[in-house]
């Protein structure tokens, strides 16, 4: 069996699976509207937690807040299950399936074959839709992928169980109740408003802030740390800026675009200025990354260097400050 | 970013037909999906920590040639797992399977435990105890 269901690729899993879940279902959003109603523009730097070696950063919210904001500022309900039997997830799947329901999966990235192997890392939180099934084969649709792809019942099961941080356990969810009429605008401005707050915030680790307080350690920590470690950590940090499903530039040039759309939707102009503010802001993070990829293939150890980079940090803090301020404003 | 300024550098990607979308906005400024091959700058960050894990491996098959860590130690290296997500895989607590990363307590496991492992790592309980390096 197989659902009529339109693949369209985008830049991040998660926004790509409620985008195209949500026009299966005949209301039509594009990537960075689901994006910026769901609040998705972030930064937050975690010292404590390590991954892979490195502090951890993130541009973006917990996985899965994006689908739960969504849901919750357009009104749509979500029906969720969680399996401890494989057998029974694949039950449900399929039942699913027979009902002509095309399905949302949570997945570990490691076992998914169809990735290159250097991103198959135990990364639980990936998202992807089953449209149907062929014998054996499950057909899907991976939003970061650019064609449909299958995956064997026993591939599938592999990833739906994988195990670690974020375990899925079989995680299976769709929209389950449509309204009749959207109050876009409203959520559009909801959207705005907690990406501003978060931005804001008055968290040192967290927003601007965040930014900020790394600059203040990329001027210690070849000093403290060592230039291996620091070289480790600003990769860390790059990886994190421009890793698949960012859509460059740390998701802010999806916020762009977001701005870009929701100026048409609430015919307000001012909202396309700071579009083209926060397009100048992603193409400064590239900017910081192109510097960085530098600095730790030259292995150079002067120190300058260091402060030079941790410069354009500081500045991309005082531009997001800016921005989100004046954001603050244009929606009052 | 400007879509004529969208990077189509050579990554792993270019072996595959893969494609990462990223957003850029085109001559009017107005903003749309593009393609993107890879980027130089992304891709010498992602060598570097790759170079990491490798170099990580080298050293723990040291460790294990020195009889003071055990096979599970190279095992969950070369799957990319840490403890926390190996303990996931087996169903032990974390404090148990870092003591049976230790070559004297790997060499007391009994069979059941050690076809966990195996199974975890997708090899035969053999294969998991008679890990041998060339030098």
């Amino acid at each position: 069996m197989k659902i009529n269901f339109e693949h369209n690729q985008s830049a991040h899993c998660e926004n790509g699976v409620v985008s195209n879940l949500l026009n299966y279902n005949g209301f039509k959003i594009s990537e960075p509207m689901v994006f910026g109603i769901a609040s998705g523009v972030f930064f937050i730097y975690i010292p404590f937690v390590k991954i892979n070696f490195a502090p951890m950063f993130s541009f973006r919210p917990v996985p899965g807040f994006i689908f739960s904001r969504v849901s919750k500022r357009l009104g749509f309900k979500i029906k969720r299950h969680k399996f401890k039997s494989k057998e029974k997830a694949q039950e449900s799947l399929d039942i699913e399936l027979g009902k002509k329901n095309p399905v949302g999966l949570q997945v570990g990235v490691y076992n998914l074959t169809y990735f290159p192997d250097e991103y198959r890392f135990h990364f639980n939180a990936h998202n992807l839709v089953v449209y149907g099934k062929e014998g054996n084969k499950y057909l899907i649709s991976d939003p970061v992928m650019p064609e449909v792809t299958t995956l064997t019942a026993k591939e599938l099961e592999k990833v739906r169980f994988a195990k670690g941080p974020f375990a899925p356990n079989g995680h299976i969810y769709y929209p389950s109740q449509l309204p009749d009429t959207v109050d876009l605008e409203k959520a559009i401005i909801k959207g705005i408003k907690q990406a501003y707050r978060h931005m804001l915030a008055p968290v040192p680790i967290v927003g601007y802030r965040g930014i900020k307080f790394v600059a203040k350690k990329i001027r210690k920590w070849p000093d403290k740390i060592g230039v291996k470690k620091t070289n480790h950590y600003l990769g860390q940090l790059v990886r994190m800026q421009e890793e698949i499903g960012t859509g460059g530039g740390g998701f802010r040039f999806i916020f762009a675009a977001f701005l870009q759309e929701a100026s048409e939707i609430l015919k307000n102009p001012k909202l396309a200025e700071l579009s083209v503010e926060m397009t100048a802001i992603g193409d400064q993070w590239r900017d910081f990354a192109i510097d960085a990829s530098r600095l730790y293939k030259n292995r150079s150890r002067e120190t300058d260097a260091y402060n030079k980079i941790a410069d354009k940090l500081d500045a991309i803090a005082m531009a997001e400050r800016a921005v989100f301020l004046k954001l603050k404003k244009a929606i009052k | 970013m400007k879509k004529e300024e969208v990077p189509q550098d050579e990554s792993c990607f270019s072996r595959t037909n893969m494609r990462e979308v990223v957003y850029a906005v085109d001559k009017e400024g107005k903003y749309g999906k593009a393609l993107s091959s890879g980027w130089d700058a992304k891709t010498i960050a992602l060598n570097e920590s790759l170079q990491l894990i490798d170099e990580q491996l080298q050293e723990t098959i040291q460790k294990i040639k020195q009889d003071e860590l055990s096979p599970i130690a190279y095992y969950m290296e070369r799957h990319r797992m840490d403890v926390t997500v190996l303990s996931g895989y087996v169903g032990f607590w974390q404090w148990k399977v870092k003591r049976h990363l230790k070559s004297k307590v790997f060499k007391k496991l009994s069979e059941k435990t050690l076809h966990k492992y195996a199974e975890a790592f997708e090899i035969s309980v053999s294969e998991l105890k008679n890990l041998k390096f060339e030098d």
